[in-house]
């Protein structure tokens, strides 16, 4: 079972499924359809057996020997004289707790999008083609070890998201997907530039003894594998290590979206289709704050101490700011879009707090906030495939229409203002356990606690004016949920009521890793001293 | 120095390839004469001929040693892996080139001065060869003349639209302005030194009584000549209007194989000339003369800078792809301005990425022209559902010269970047990058009126035929293999990066 590539699978199904695609004739849609629901379920059903033959003991983040379902072999090898002309890439994979949540949850959501794209109503084969290309680079980013396979499949999914937004979205969809595909691909930049910096700072021994520069990213958060010249090494004077965890954080902040790198998200998500949102929401915010934990924190320890502070206050702007902005709309979609600004916020307030419940709380708010603004997404793209129109003030009394359809929403609405017995409720009260356990950022704590009050403003404000008074005669034909619509919000409520009564089965999933990295951060001051570092 | 036949008789196994451009070039004057109207015939006698140099270039990959050369002296040709390299990407241009022109509307349309048109191919190509392997200003100048004179001629072929005309007459002034410039440079070399061979006039630089003011003023005058050939800022101008202009087969052959023969040419003469010695890192430690170092990055950060925010504005596609190509250079002059070996592996790369992205994107531009005789942005709308092989093609090519994972256009602007950051130019790092996102928004527009407007009744599809879809593949195919695998390119690269006697 070891030896079975089951982390290739999961990247590559999906590619596989769209080469499938371009050779079947443009008029079979139906067989289209079927066929990528057909791949995304047995993504999912792939992602819950890795779940189940998970070592829960195992930590990973930088020990190579911990790191789960592992597959590398070298994929580049030019040997060099000198160095010249000298690379080496592994093509190399391997899960921890901190990314098989994310692994599982990209599964989830990619399946539920691919129902929610049930209707799209136009060049079906090219939109299901795109859409299995973003899956393989979703997976493929949580599950790379190698810098430079990580980069490949990050930017991968730049392309099909410009054109999932720009043909099938909304009346202003050419201007948000550039916006996206600029913002993002500045943000990718800044990472490469990081990346080639790390690539020339590490080096990792062959089996000969011989020293080679490497992409290694568990060979990049060990002091030990920095030359002394290497512009990133902790020996060199003119110390650019800051500036390098800077240029990684401000190219995943932009994915998060952080303020102020936000403006994009309102945008594409008003101009995406429903699916895409669902994407865009449910997986593709991870990226950022995955890619902080996953590359910022171990790779730079040190500056990630000193830097914590900062973190933590621009998590608490996110969360105050998103909650102010998503009151003032009158576009329901855009509303949600604020929210799950907001709700980012909290991600990062909890990875500030550099303690176990923080991160903790903060890895899991990154999966119930993948699960509740999925589910808000597609409730609110049931009621415009219904009313083609998403003004807040246009409804009311929708309740009495349509009672299933409000229940569900009842339900994501609690669990985004973190009612108790919901998985947003665990999540968010670890992140302010957590950072309130945090000296450094206790205050900013107390400030970010506002932020609930607002969620529950925004959120009951909006309930109220959607949903409850009295019914607009215009949407007296509107029909209840259909199945296909019961089918994708069923499974999201479901995970939502499990890990909100007994959440320990997703937090003794990433409890070894988050205890590893805690550890790792809080040895790091002394390795970085020992090593010698300026 | 007593000269005679044999001093030439004995170079000649060293000059197969350029000897077997010169036979091709006398058959096709000699077999158009013997045809009269008849002028199917000359493409595949092109295509053979460039095939057999092609033979001849391959067999020079690991040669060392001068041709021309008086006994024991330096001499004036050198044959070396770097040369054939370059000459390996003249020749496969050539041939893409010569098939292009197969099919082309504006070349079929003129077919009675087919003649002329595959001899000047020829001329050019054989002004190219020179020019990459030439160690000797003499040769040098009248190897770029060679090449200039033949591509005046060709960039006004189709004579009979204006803006042909327009074309040729302008890269006629520019190029005679700036090619006078040079020589201007070379005569005062020559009035200091006393010596038109590289090495020699290395060799005395190195002396502590040269001249160093003069020797400034010199190498910035040569480096107008050059400059112009690559369409380095502020010597670009030409390059938009005679894009536009010539016919597409040459337009696409201006911007690679012309383009790749001036950097050659300037890699080797500031190699040559001004090096004092290499480190084991491979870094260049060269004569007090010039600050190239400082130079190079101005020069080059000024092209990107102003072919990228240029491009932005054009809605022809031709133009579009000409502010591009001055972008590129720019880039490509970034490699050279590291001043290392590392510096020349990243443009060998880039140029073999470039040369088929390049001619991917003139390809198809030109297929589409065939179709709807234009070339403008909007003319494009719809155009990637009615006619999806191109749509793909042409978005691919694109993203690649963007530089986008996992094309092989990334792979080039990595080993760029490799160099850069390696050699501690952070700074000159970041603006490339943050220009290579400001690129983004004209190649993505491209692809946004293909694909983000719908066909409307006026959009046509373009169906390449076989011939064109099998060439359209082999432009195609190597940007996502090498994207992916890029292995091979990387290993020919640096067994290319060695010049003759460094």
């Amino acid at each position: 079972m070891e030896h079975f590539p089951v982390l290739s699978l999961i990247t590559f199904l999906p590619l596989l499924g769209m080469l499938i695609i371009m050779f079947i004739p443009k008029t079979q849609e139906l067989l289209i359809k079927y066929l990528t629901l057909a791949i995304t379920g047995i993504q999912l059903v792939v992602s819950l057996f890795i779940l189940a033959a998970f070592n829960y003991a195992k930590g990973g983040v930088f020990d190579a020997n911990s790191f789960q379902f592992i597959e590398k072999f070298r994929w580049i090898d030019v040997s060099g004289f000198s160095w010249i002309g000298q690379i080496k890439i592994d093509y190399f994979l391997g899960i921890d707790g901190i990314s098989a949540p994310l692994v599982f949850l990209t599964a989830l959501i990619t399946f539920i999008a691919t129902l929610a794209s049930w209707n799209i109503p136009k060049s079906i084969k090219g939109y299901f083609a795109m859409f299995l290309l973003l899956d393989t680079g979703m997976v493929g980013v949580f599950v790379a070890l190698d810098f430079f396979l990580f980069y490949i499949f990050w930017e991968i999914m730049l392309l099909p998201m410009y054109f999932l937004i720009g043909i099938w979205g909304g009346p202003r969809k050419e201007y948000a997907a550039i916006k996206f595909f600029i913002y993002t691909l500045l943000g990718s930049v800044l990472i490469l530039l990081a990346i080639i910096g790390l690539y020339f700072s590490t080096q990792e021994t062959l089996a000969n003894g011989s020293k080679v520069f490497t992409f290694n990213m568990l060979e990049m958060m060990n002091f030990a594998s920095y030359t002394e010249t290497g512009i990133l090494s902790p020996l060199n004077p003119a110390n650019l290590r800051l500036y390098a965890f800077l240029a990684l954080f401000i190219g995943f902040a932009i994915k998060i979206p952080m303020f102020p790198f936000h403006t994009w998200l309102p945008d594409a998500h008003v101009e995406a289709p429903t699916a895409i949102s669902v994407i865009l929401a449910g997986v593709l915010l991870k990226m950022g704050t995955y890619g902080i934990l996953r590359v910022c924190y171990p790779m730079f320890p040190e500056i990630t101490v000193q830097l914590a502070w900062y973190i933590g206050l621009f998590g608490m702007i996110n969360i105050i700011y998103g909650a102010l902005c998503a009151m003032a709309q009158k576009d329901f979609k855009k509303l949600i879009a604020y929210s799950s600004i907001s709700h980012m916020g909290y991600v990062m307030l909890g990875m500030a707090s550099l303690n176990t419940l923080g991160i903790s709380g903060a890895v899991f708010q990154m999966f119930n906030h993948g699960t509740i603004t999925a589910m808000l997404f597609i409730i609110v793209g049931v009621i415009y495939d219904r009313a083609h129109t998403r003004g807040v003030d246009d409804f009311g009394g929708l309740a009495n229409q349509m009672p299933i359809y409000t229940g569900f929403t009842t339900l994501a609405f609690f669990a985004a203002i973190g009612l108790p017995g919901l998985s947003g409720f665990i999540s968010e009260s670890f992140v302010f356990l957590g950072g309130f356990g945090s000296e450094n950022i206790r205050v900013i704590t107390i400030i970010s606690t506002l932020g609930i009050l607002l969620g529950a403003g925004y959120m009951l404000w909006t309930m109220q004016r959607i949903y409850l008074g009295k019914l607009n005669e215009k949407w007296s034909k509107l029909p209840d949920l259909t199945a296909r619509e019961y089918l994708m919000l069923l499974p999201l409520s479901v995970v939502i009521i499990f890990l909100g009564v007994y959440p320990s089965a997703m937090l003794n999933l990433m409890n070894s890793s988050v205890n590893s990295m805690v550890k790792f951060l809080a040895d790091a001051q002394v390795i970085f001293k020992s090593v010698g570092g300026l | 120095m007593e000269l005679n036949i044999n001093y030439i008789i004995n170079s000649l196994g060293s000059l197969l390839p350029e000897v077997a451009v010169t036979l091709a070039l006398v058959l096709i004057v000699i077999v158009d004469l013997i045809m009269g109207k008849n002028k199917s015939l000359l493409p595949y006698i092109s295509i053979a001929g460039i095939l057999v140099a092609g033979y001849f270039v391959i067999d020079q990959f690991g040669m060392n040693g001068f041709a021309l050369a008086v006994d024991g002296g330096k001499g004036m040709i050198v044959v070396d892996s770097f040369g054939a390299f370059f000459k390996t990407i003249i020749v496969f241009t050539s041939i893409v080139v010569v098939l292009f022109s197969l099919s082309s509307k504006e070349i079929i349309e003129n077919s009675d001065r087919h003649g002329e048109y595959y001899t000047l191919i020829f001329g050019m190509i054989l002004g190219m060869f020179f020019m990459v392997s030439a160690t000797d200003f003499i040769l040098l100048y009248l190897a770029i003349e060679l090449l200039s004179l033949s591509s005046y001629v060709l960039a006004g072929f189709a004579k009979n639209t204006m803006r042909n005309a327009e074309a040729s007459l302008k890269y006629i002034i520019y190029g005679g302005v700036s090619s006078g410039i040079m020589l201007f440079g070379i005569s005062i070399i020559f009035g200091i030194t006393g010596s038109t061979n590289l090495y020699e006039i290395n060799s005395l630089m190195q002396a502590p009584q040269f001249q160093g003011l003069v020797g400034l003023l010199a190498g910035i005058l040569i480096f107008v000549g050059i400059g112009f050939k690559i369409s380095a800022a502020p010597f670009h101008f030409w390059t938009p209007d005679v894009y536009e202009g010539a016919p597409i087969t040459i337009t696409a052959y201006l911007s690679i194989a012309s383009k790749a023969a001036g950097f050659a040419l300037l890699i080797r003469f500031i190699k040559i000339t001004f090096i004092d010695s290499i480190n084991l890192q491979g870094y260049w430690t060269l004569v007090n003369v010039i600050d190239w170092q400082s130079f190079l990055i101005l020069i080059s950060i000024l092209t990107m800078t102003l072919g990228n925010f240029a491009a932005l504005w054009q809605n022809n596609l031709k133009r579009m792809l000409a502010y591009s190509s001055i972008a590129h250079a720019g880039y490509l002059l970034l490699g050279l301005a590291v001043l290392s070996n590392q510096g020349i592996i990243a443009i060998l790369i880039y140029f073999a990425v470039y040369a088929f992205m390049n001619l991917g994107a003139f390809f198809i531009v030109m297929l589409i022209a065939n179709k709807i005789g234009s070339e403008d942005m909007d003319d494009y709308d719809g155009l990637g559902f009615t006619s999806p092989l191109i749509g793909v093609s042409l978005t691919i090519f694109l993203v690649s010269l963007t530089g986008l994972p996992p094309t092989a256009g990334f792979i080039g602007k990595l080993y760029i970047f490799f160099a850069l950051v390696d050699a501690n130019m952070i700074v000159v790092a970041l603006i490339a990058l943050a220009n290579s996102v400001v690129s983004l928004y004209y190649y993505i527009r491209v692809v946004k009126h293909m694909y983000l407007t719908r066909p409307n009744s006026q959009t046509v599809a373009v169906v390449p035929n076989i011939a064109n879809t099998v060439l359209l593949m082999v432009l195609l195919l190597p940007i996502v293999i090498l994207g992916l695998y890029f292995s091979p390119l990387v290993e020919l690269a640096k067994t290319s990066v060695a010049l003759f006697g460094f």
